[in-house]
């Protein structure tokens, strides 16, 4: 599976284990991400799945280790792209699209002086989201997909060499969806970018996924699409109904 | 004519740098829900003054920047370890903070020398005072643009700004630092009671005109100015308290922006 010859980030985890205040919220994730995969993360609400993203970026102490390769040399700080889970923007708060890619990027303040660097790199970043018509509009005005989609710009630009998505489509309605994951495939395999996306929505993601795991405080299971939807411990987290979404994935093929 | 008095001159120089570093200082606090820190800070100034003289230091500044120094800092700890809100122990400590200093400097009855601090009067400012004050505005800027793009990241989502390398609870400490400092500072110019205002009406009233951040800072300090500059006036004519006259008018433009809303 892992790709020596790829020159983008491979990632490995080792028996991660995470407390927070004495309990026990992660234990002995062990895990590897190769270059340009896409693994889906499952698990019921309150499994560690946002946790397991905190560990990755370094913002809890935790335990094992979580290790970045590229071509087989070790890297100490990769640069991760982050879309957050369910950003909530006040009405009214005076921060523009162009605000948020400056910031994201690194530019000079509210984009008072714009270098014309930064300027076509957030045009160019928007418009990879289909999102250059949104630049001037306000964060609090957009919609779900549309936050969705800026967030991910951002969280692209520069290229990362891995990407982390929490829960990116929970109230994004069908199209914004369909228009997410095609973004999302269109980076991986145009970038060999690799990510890791944590998520709710089994049927959308499972076509694009290369691999599942589904958790709750460790690892229950762990394979294909096909695998860990058909798996026993899986049906009985998640409720029947995911037989359906198993059996849709194989009429599709 | 309120310009042949030298005081007034001084004054006006003073409004000049204090009303557009604090208005600008105040979209900070209104992004960053520290309405309430920043009233803290202000009402400590008082135990402030008293620990100075505990000290027996000849001046209190000293003494009550360390104060709120140390509040900005246990804040930012209170906001990184407690998982739900800190409404509470701030409410807390604002009641233990103020009735400190009332019932310290009153010991012995002599509180009405320091009500100075708590309305303030900036018609007594000295040129002398202007130098530091315009030093301290010039680094309050700075440092505002400094930590901007941080700060507005870090208030959109804080894992966000995590992952684009900001070290959050750094850059945290740094803004609860500059406000405690700038508001400690005010008090001494302005008083307690006005500080706030200073802070939050100029960026209040202007945040839902603001498309973006640039217009958010650029209303707010013009804003800030306008209010200050027409309350001075006024006060001189009116023969009012100067801060109070320009935090009046802060509100009117407040209500004013209110009204217009609703009639657009």
């Amino acid at each position: 599976m892992m790709n020596r010859t790829c020159r983008h980030l491979s990632t490995t985890l080792d028996k991660v284990t995470v407390s927070l205040s004495g309990k026990v919220v992660l234990k002995d994730i062990s895990l590897q991400i190769a270059c340009g995969d896409l693994l889906a993360i499952i698990g019921p609400n309150g499994a560690g799945k946002t946790t397991l993203l905190r560990a990755i970026l370094g913002e809890i102490p935790f335990q094992g280790t979580i290790k970045f390769e590229a071509l087989g040399e070790r890297i100490r700080k990769p640069l991760i792209g982050y879309v957050p889970q369910q950003v909530s923007i006040e009405k009214g708060t005076p921060t523009s699209v162009e605000d948020l890619l400056v910031m994201a990027i690194g530019g000079s303040p509210f984009s008072l002086l714009w270098r014309p660097m930064t300027r076509r790199q957030v045009i160019e970043a928007l418009d990879r989201v289909q999102a250059g018509h949104l630049l001037k509009e306000r964060l609090c005005d957009l919609s779900g997909g549309e936050l969705q989609r800026v967030l991910l710009a951002a969280a692209i630009t520069p290229l990362p060499d891995l990407l982390l998505l929490d829960e990116p489509v929970s109230g994004v309605d069908p199209h914004g969806l369909a228009l997410f994951y095609e973004l999302v495939n269109e980076l991986r395999q145009k970038r060999h970018l690799s990510i890791i996306i944590v998520t709710h929505d089994l049927a959308g993601i499972a076509p694009h996924a290369d691999r599942m795991v589904l958790m709750k405080e460790s690892i229950l299971a762990e394979g294909t699409a096909e695998e860990v939807l058909r798996d026993e411990v899986l049906i009985r987290t998640f409720g029947p109904k995911l037989l359906n979404v198993a059996t849709l994935l194989e009429a599709k093929k | 004519m309120w310009w042949s008095f030298d005081f007034m001159q001084w004054a006006f120089s003073a409004v000049l740098i204090i009303t557009p570093v604090l208005a600008l200082l105040g979209t900070f606090v209104i992004r960053h829900h520290l309405t309430f820190f920043s009233d803290i800070v202000g009402h400590s100034s008082l135990t402030g003054i008293a620990i100075g003289m505990a000290l027996g230091l000849a001046q209190p500044t000293p003494a009550m920047i360390g104060l709120a120094l140390v509040l900005a800092i246990l804040v930012s700890l209170l906001q990184k370890w407690s998982r739900s809100s800190v409404d509470m122990s701030l409410g807390v400590l604002f009641s233990l903070m103020t009735s400190l200093g009332v019932v310290l400097l009153s010991r012995g009855g002599g509180f009405s020398k320091f009500t100075a601090y708590l309305i303030g009067d900036i018609l007594t400012i000295t040129p002398d005072q202007l130098f530091p004050m315009f030093i301290v505005g010039v680094c309050v800027v700075v440092l505002w643009v400094a930590l901007h793009n941080a700060i507005v990241l870090i208030s959109i989502n804080p894992l966000l700004a995590r992952s684009r390398r900001i070290p959050v609870f750094w850059v945290e400490v740094g803004l609860t630092s500059m406000l405690a400092v700038m508001v400690t500072l005010s008090v001494q110019w302005v008083g307690v009671l006005v500080v706030n205002s200073l802070l939050i009406l100029p960026a209040a009233t202007a945040r839902p005109w603001a498309k973006n951040a640039r217009q958010y800072a650029v209303f707010s300090v013009f804003l800030g100015l306008t209010s200050g500059v027409i309350g001075l006036i006024g006060s001189f004519y009116w023969g009012s308290a100067t801060g109070a006259t320009i935090a009046l008018v802060g509100s009117f433009f407040f209500a004013l922006s209110l009204l217009l809303r609703v009639v657009i």
